[in-house]
């Protein structure tokens, strides 16, 4: 593998980790449980896809192969994609999308400090204007799951069973292979089980004060980053891609 | 006759580009427009940098600079840069002025974020001055503002969010 496959393989893990938890946020559009909060979810989404934009038209430049930020985004098969797991997940009920999110923000928050240290300038751009966005995002989840957890008995039950649910997806934001060795070793991307043990302090304070209770020894689920996922990619994918599709080169 | 145009003209005909979601601003008030550099000739390179990443604006503010621009005979070719990221730090003090009047509350220093139900970013109201105000949804009508309403005088009004 080369440098410059490497890195295109890197900016793809990014760009549809924002793409894919983009678009399952944007289901809650006109669906949210009050107002503020279908706009709330709204705006996250915009500000994730608009991150997967700059991450996508990235990745073109890099593959240089003629297809542009829109080719990437909606014109891959499911084995192409490689997000992980825990951004395809369907949305449940809010709680469940809470701590969805949650998980992801404080994980994305740790890895875009790092990243803006990269010694590609355009990833350290990008990991630089995006956390600006993500520190709203985490206070915003953070603050819910709180909320949630302490709560009613129904809604501290509800974002417990949810959490149980996806803390099954929790090591694979740390998965790294050949990809992130090579590029490691040349300052581009950041080692992740540098700051595992500082992700698992920050949640864990969350969870505690929501009066939550992460479980131990989970059988963990990956494959994503090898594109190989589960079966709500697909079904998702079919939404996602629809227009493009059933209208080849369609343009606003 | 040909009269040479500087990098300053530019600037001054760039405040003619409003924002499209703020029409009292201008996309200089703002801060997005970073550089102007000549090329050679009547062909000019401007170069702007996004607001939020997801801002559906700035595709419309890179189509309104070209034609701004064309209309005084000028080609301009727009570049959209990422680095260094735009803050509200480079809105102007007379663009902050300006959204007040608009009756958007305009950007204040913000707490520290990461102090979960930390104390409260004190937000006057932009209509009847007062701070007692609270904070409706983090999240506005459009990716950078915020929904308050006034406990005074009781009308609600957008709160334009500091990032930093």
């Amino acid at each position: 593998m080369t440098e410059k496959e490497a890195l295109f393989e890197y900016l793809l893990r990014r760009a549809d980790d924002s793409l894919i938890l983009g678009h399952r946020l944007s289901e809650w559009c006109g669906h949210g449980p009050i107002l503020e909060e279908d706009i709330a979810l709204t705006n996250l989404a915009l500000d994730l896809i608009g991150q997967s934009t700059e991450w996508f038209q990235y990745a073109a430049k890099v593959e240089d192969k003629e297809r542009d930020e829109n080719d990437l985004a909606f014109m891959r098969i499911e084995r192409e994609y490689k997000n992980v797991l825990l951004v395809e997940q369907p949305n449940g009920d809010f709680g469940k999308t809470i701590i969805r999110q949650f998980l992801f923000d404080h994980f994305q928050n740790l890895l875009f400090q790092r990243l803006m240290e990269s010694k590609d300038e355009q990833i350290a751009a990008i990991a630089a204007k995006s956390i600006k966005e993500v520190r709203y995002h985490l206070k915003h989840s953070s603050e819910w799951v709180i909320r949630l957890g302490d709560g009613t008995e129904e809604s501290h039950d509800r974002v417990q069973d949810s959490l149980t649910d996806l803390s099954r997806f929790i090591d694979e934001l740390f998965y790294q292979d050949e990809v992130d060795e090579l590029l490691i070793k040349s300052g581009i991307a950041c080692d992740t089980s540098e700051f595992q043990k500082e992700y698992r302090k920050n949640i864990q304070a969350v969870i505690d004060e929501a009066t939550l209770s992460l479980p131990e020894k989970l059988w963990q689920l990956d494959g994503g980053r090898k594109g190989v996922h589960s079966e709500h990619l697909g079904f998702l994918l079919t939404e996602l891609q629809y227009m493009q599709r059933a209208y080849p080169g369609m343009e606003w | 006759m040909t009269t040479t145009i500087t990098a300053e003209d530019i600037w001054g005909i760039l405040e003619d580009v409003k924002d499209p979601e703020v029409p009292v601003l201008t996309v200089v008030d703002l801060g997005v427009v970073r550089e102007v550099n000549h090329i050679e000739d009547n062909q000019w390179q401007i170069i702007i940098t996004p607001t939020y990443s997801g801002c559906p604006a700035m595709q419309v503010i890179e189509e309104d600079i070209i034609k701004r621009l064309k209309e005084e005979e000028i080609e301009a070719n727009v570049k959209l840069v990422l680095s260094p990221a735009w803050t509200t730090d480079w809105i102007s003090e007379n663009g902050k002025k300006k959204l007040e009047e608009y009756g958007i509350a305009p950007p204040q220093d913000e707490v520290d974020k990461s102090v979960l139900f930390g104390a409260k970013t004190v937000v006057p109201c932009p209509l009847c001055k007062s701070k007692n105000t609270k904070m409706i949804s983090q999240f506005g009508s459009t990716a950078c503002k915020a929904h308050y309403q006034c406990i005074d005088c009781k009308e609600p009004f957008d709160y334009f969010k500091c990032l930093k």
